[in-house]
């Protein structure tokens, strides 16, 4: 059999590169920050504890770019999971468990619908999801314009729940500290490593890349189309109602401005991670860098302490653009050859 | 149904509104035959193929395959492939972001547990993709696959879909001569496993390489099926463009005689290329003449005027306009030097669908004189009032939209909108295309007229007579060059079409 | 359809059609306008009534009109990016909030609030204008030029706009206490009018003349109904398409400013707020397709106005600021879905049944 040429392509390329910056990124916090406590193993364990929920997102996010499509409901979803959540558990008494009921049946509802919009009545995914953003943040106002915090027990229970890793730092007098995670963490790379799989190894995730490659051939090939086009958006749907609910279990409580702009982190997250924006390309495993270079920001901007955190989005949309640049330049590229 | 035989049409009709595509087309494949489906545009192959595969339903008709005993109807490219019928196309129907094993094999994975083997999936391509002498890894990304390797790969998939009919729509057209030989053999291959293979091309060279019959298609009528062996280029080619003269009375003769004085050049190209579609071509056209450019779809006769008028960027070579080199970089430079240009592809290219028979006819003349010289709703009204007049173009009123006029109505809006410009120098591509009969009349007429008052026009058409009629000199194109300029006493049927047919044909071609 | 014929019938039987026309186009815009209104002469009995107190008008129609300024004003710049790109630009929201946090800046001179006018007016105005123009060019650039789909180039400002906004600002809401200021958003010496209708109509005006005396709305059109097309007549897509978004930022620009005037100050995380979705709401209401071509900008003037007089509806019916969009979010999808092919082929099938079982009793009738 013929050894492939391994040839190094624009795609893979660009997943390179994040993955570098990645590494640049976080040893220059290192070496930066390295008196207040960047190197620290417990400092990389907080990306996944503060960005588990963005995580969870963003593999829906990416599914549903990888169809190229898009889903700017994501952020307004987290907020309205957050509010129904601490609205049931505060206000009606509702127990923890029908709590995660709640967000998976808003999330489900909300793939549903924007779905069946999308697929069967080819309407723009870009409008569909940002009337559903307007729609989640309208609705979560008008359950409650105040903040509710969360005090359910078993909630805070499964909040707080410390799972102590066998790794950590030594402390000047040379106590062992070891580093924690909180369960989302465990939660979300659990979907993660599902969604990953998923992708490679199910004929649903074939047929989601087929799709995003060309819509037509995938027809062609004899794929169903529409109901593929569905199942990505209700997966989506789902994702981001659970990333919501870890969210959620990170803030521990529910308000209308919750998740502002959680859409634009998990989108540049998939584009940085090497989603093409005109689809058919992307990885579970970019996207989950991506995510980690977005924490890498904001935790560099956090230590650095002056800056304000308004820079988090700058950054990040500034790097957005330049990725999205990228990629129409190799796509030209490309076109010629 | 004879016992060779594997797919029978009888009596196939589809009309689709205000064009008959096919009227009682019959067509016969036999196993283990490599069947050449033949016909200039509009002779109705692709409707044809597109009624077998299920993307069109056929209005009336039967269509049997062996092993069936009752006609078969498919209603999706998915009933006729379980039926046994696969396409390939010109445009590769692939996924290019998924790898070749996965092009080969999606929608019926091997699986292992409920998941992908992709180990089984990528052992079976390579096996596959041996036993076709196809050398791509099963593992590469088809995007980094050559596109004949690709076009190797379509059909690959559909022979190992277990299609006993194999359609091979024009696969060659951006193959290379070692590619196209690649291809024939895996053709020659399939024919001795005995399917029939349906080939669509438009390389007569193709067609005598390969190929075991050829059926001819005209208008949408069947002009016959024959032997390759008993049937010359030269009767092919005449089969397809058609031999007899319709009713039109000769309209050149009045115009004979008229404008042929001294040469004024107008446009003279030197050496103008594209890459992949022409090689360094020469012409020049003079003041009052009509030259036609004539050889068979494909033959870079759109690629080139495409390239002089700036539609696409010509690779190499100097254009003179009115003897001054000029730069063109795109349309609005060739159209300030007077250029105007009738696509070939009206409904792509030509019309704006939802824009009103007066903007579709102003739109070039507003483009040319500028943004901030706005055309007053007086001038417009005018403009439009009068080629409608001039060119008897029916429509309601100068106000609907061009997309509820007739084919023949829009294309004379088209002509219309480009006569305001008052151009030197117009180019037509096919402007008789899918136009009744009346309407190409009056637009051949109307070429004369002009060349007489002196505009320089490039006439280029699919029917040799229509040609004949109307140009005074043809440059006759085939795979991207000109093998031949012929002019008076040599333009005749016989003539063009042995220089289209080229080597191989029973007479010397000119240079 | 129906309606096509009708014009032409009424052209050829008529030469004063063009009004004819365009009150065709107008129609569905108009009929919307007059229910909203309707519902509130309804639920809100002195809606008409205007008076004159302290020598300024009152009344809801006023303030419909007045505070409907800012969204007419962005719903004539998103009317030409959807015609020409086929998309709509979401980030007019934030460039308004940059806009009014740059003017209100070069005013206070850095300071947190100001009394005095520490640079000229005009200066800061204009500044405010060519940085909104800014905005707008770099939305082009990623659209005309990179062919990005529009709705994601613009989502790039539409989070880092007001991102952006806070730096200028320093964090803070920055105050100009100058009366001069105040005119924009309020009143211009003893005219009994709010000023930014005037300003809305002024640049309504100013778009109408310019699309009027060149050739630009022609050109936007046939580029966002047939880009190649276009093309091989001589039209610069890339050109036309970017200068779209241009116009659309400085229009932005001016919202932000009246805004800003208004409660005289730069508050980056409100100026604009939920503005986008309104303004594509008012694009789609006054009749033009989100996906671009034919446009028709008075209809989005009235699909604007009609906005505000939902809006002041639901304030009327105590609906909250918050929950507005969940009935406009509403009211968009089933106007996208109205507007979607598959539905139009959806009702053209059922009208070809109900002609097809039609003509067969028809036919049976005969014979």
């Amino acid at each position: 059999m013929n050894k492939p040429k391994k040839k190094l392509n624009g795609n893979s390329f660009l997943l390179m590169i994040t993955i570098l910056l990645f590494i640049i990124m976080y040893a220059a916090g290192m070496i930066i920050f390295a008196d207040k406590g960047f190197a620290k193993p417990q400092m990389f364990l907080n990306l996944f504890i503060s960005n588990a929920g963005l995580l969870v997102i963003a593999m829906g996010q990416t599914i549903v770019m990888i169809t190229a499509g898009i889903d700017i409901s994501v952020g307004s979803v987290t907020a309205l999971v957050c509010m129904v959540v601490a609205n049931q558990m505060e206000n009606h008494g509702a127990s923890a468990f029908t709590a995660v009921a709640f967000a998976l049946a808003i999330g489900l509802a909300y793939g549903l619908i924007q779905g069946f919009l999308v697929s069967y009545m080819e309407i723009q995914p870009f409008i569909v999801t940002l009337a559903g953003m307007f729609f989640g943040r309208g609705m979560t106002s008008i359950i409650s314009t105040d903040m509710i915090a969360i005090k359910n027990e078993m909630f805070l229970a499964w909040a707080n729940y410390k799972i102590y890793l066998p790794i950590g730092t030594y402390s000047k007098r040379g106590k062992f500290i070891p580093a924690y995670i909180y369960p989302t963490v465990i939660i979300a790379v659990l979907i993660f490593i599902v969604i990953a799989l998923i992708m490679k190894y199910t004929k649903f995730g074939r047929s989601v890349y087929a799709i995003g490659g060309n819509e037509q051939s995938a027809l062609m090939m004899g794929l169903n189309v529409k109901r593929t086009k569905l199942k990505a958006y209700l997966l989506d749907g789902v994702l981001a109602g659970m990333g919501g609910f870890l969210f959620c279990l990170n803030s521990c409580s529910g308000f209308v401005e919750q998740a502002k702009g959680i859409e634009m982190d998990a989108i540049s997250s998939a584009v940085i991670g090497g989603t093409l924006l005109s689809g058919g390309v992307g990885t579970p495993v970019g996207t989950l860098f991506g995510v980690l270079i977005k924490g890498s920001i904001s935790s560099l901007i956090t230590t650095q302490g002056t800056l304000s955190s308004w820079w988090v989005r700058i950054t990040l949309s500034a790097l957005l653009c330049f990725f999205i640049v990228l990629q129409s330049i190799f796509a030209s590229l490309k076109k010629k050859k | 149904m004879e016992k060779d035989v594997l797919l029978t049409m009888r009596d196939i009709s589809k009309t689709f509104p205000g064009v008959k595509a096919l009227q009682h087309v019959d067509f016969t494949l036999r196993r283990g035959e490599i069947h050449a489906l033949m016909g200039e545009n509009g002779a109705g192959k692709s409707t044809l193929i597109k009624v077998l595969t299920g993307v069109y339903e056929f209005d009336s008709g039967v269509v049997r395959m062996a092993g069936n005993d009752t006609p078969i109807v498919n209603h999706s490219p998915q009933d006729a492939q379980k039926a046994g019928i696969s396409t390939v196309y010109q445009e590769v129907n692939l996924c290019p972001n998924l790898s070749v094993a996965e092009n080969l094999f999606i929608g019926r994975e091997p699986r292992k547990v409920g998941m992908i083997d992709w180990k089984t999936m990528n052992r079976k391509s390579a096996e596959l993709l041996a036993e076709l002498d196809i050398d791509v890894a099963a593992t590469m990304k088809l995007e980094e696959v050559s596109l004949a390797n690709q076009q190797m790969i379509a059909i690959a998939r559909a022979v190992d879909m277990e299609c006993q009919v194999l359609i091979l729509d024009e696969p060659t057209s951006s193959l290379d001569d070692d590619e196209v030989a690649k291809l024939f053999k895996l053709m020659n291959r399939l024919k001795d496993k005995g399917v029939g293979i349906i080939f669509v091309t438009h390389f007569l060279e193709q067609v005598y390489a390969v190929c075991d019959r050829i059926t001819v298609l005209r208008n949408g009528e069947l002009v016959g099926e024959y032997q390759v062996k008993d049937l010359p280029r030269v009767m092919l080619v005449a089969k397809m463009m058609g031999k007899d003269f319709d009713d039109l009375a000769d309209i050149k003769s009045a115009h004979e005689g008229k404008g042929l004085g001294e040469k004024i050049p107008v446009i003279e190209a030197e050496g103008i290329s594209h890459k992949g579609t022409i090689k360094p071509f020469n012409i020049t056209i003079n003041k009052g003449e009509v030259i036609g450019l004539s050889g068979l779809l494909g033959s870079g006769r759109s690629e080139l005027v495409r390239a002089i008028y700036g539609a696409d960027k010509a690779e190499s070579g100097t254009l003179k306009v009115n003897g001054k080199e000029a730069k063109i970089n795109s349309p609005i430079d060739a159209m300030k030097l007077g250029m105007a240009y009738l696509p070939e592809d009206r409904k792509k290219d030509g019309i704006l669908a939802d824009l009103s028979v007066r903007e579709n006819i102003i739109i070039a003349m507003q483009a040319k004189r500028g943004m901030f010289k706005p055309m007053s709703r007086k001038e417009m009204e005018e403009a439009a009032d009068k080629y409608i007049e001039m060119l008897q173009i029916k429509t309601a009123s100068r106000e609907t939209p061009i997309k509820s006029l007739s084919g023949g109505n829009q294309q004379k809006v088209i002509i219309g909108r480009w006569l305001l410009t008052n151009p030197e120098y117009l180019i037509l591509d096919e402007p008789t295309r899918g136009i009744d009969i009346g309407t190409k009349t009056e637009i051949q007429k109307l070429v004369l007229d002009l060349a007489d008052q002196g505009m320089a026009v490039t006439f280029i058409s699919s029917e040799v007579e229509e040609m004949l009629r109307t140009c005074s000199r043809m440059a006759i194109l085939r795979d991207g060059k000109k093998v031949g300029e012929i002019e008076g006493a040599e333009m005749t049927q016989e003539g063009v079409m042995n220089a289209i047919a080229g080597a191989g044909g029973d007479e010397k071609h000119e240079e | 359809m129906q309606l096509q014929e009708l014009e032409v019938t009424r052209n050829m039987k008529n030469k004063f059609d063009i009004r004819k026309i365009t009150g065709m186009r107008l129609f569905m815009p108009i009929v919307c306008l007059l229910a909203v209104l309707l519902i509130n002469v309804i639920t809100t009995p002195g809606f008409f009534k205007v008076t004159l107190n302290n020598g300024v008008l009152y009344g809801y129609v006023v303030d419909v009109i007045n505070r409907a300024s800012e969204l007419v004003i962005l719903a004539v710049g998103m009317t030409l990016v959807t015609a020409a790109s086929g998309g709509q630009d979401i980030s007019v929201g934030a460039t308004m909030a940059v806009a009014g946090a740059v003017c209100c800046q070069i005013l206070s001179g850095g300071q947190v609030t100001t009394n005095t006018f520490e640079n000229p007016l005009i200066l800061a105005m204009l500044a405010a204008i060519v940085v909104a123009g800014i905005c707008g060019a770099f939305n082009g650039f990623l659209v005309a030029k990179l062919n990005i789909q529009p709705m994601v180039a613009t989502l790039i400002l539409y989070t880092a706009g007001r991102g952006i906004a806070q730096l200028i600002t320093k964090g803070q809401i920055t105050y100009v206490r100058v009366d001069a200021y105040k005119v924009f958003g309020g009143y211009f010496g003893k005219c009994p009018i709010p000023t930014p209708i005037f300003i809305a109509i002024l640049f309504v005006i100013i778009v109408y003349i310019v699309l009027k005396k060149t050739a630009l709305g022609l050109y936007i059109e046939s580029v966002g109904i047939n880009g190649t097309a276009s093309r091989l007549v001589g039209l610069n897509s890339t050109m036309i398409k970017f200068l779209t978004y241009v116009i659309c930022g400085v229009l932005a620009g001016v919202a932000g400013l009246v805004a800003s005037s208004r409660i005289y100050s730069a508050d980056a995380n409100n100026i604009g707020l939920n503005l986008e979705m309104d303004a594509i709401l008012a694009v789609a209401l006054g009749g033009n397709v989100l996906g671009g071509g034919k446009f028709s900008l008075m209809g989005s003037v009235i699909g604007a106005y009609t906005i505000q007089a939902l809006t002041t509806t639901l304030y009327a019916m105590n609906v909250s600021a918050d929950q507005l969009p969940v009935y406009k979010a509403i009211v968009v999808i089933i106007i996208v879905t109205l507007q979607s092919p598959v539905f139009k082929k959806f009702m053209a099938n059922q009208k070809a049944k109900r002609a097809a079982s039609k003509a067969v009793a028809e036919g049976g009738n005969q014979s």
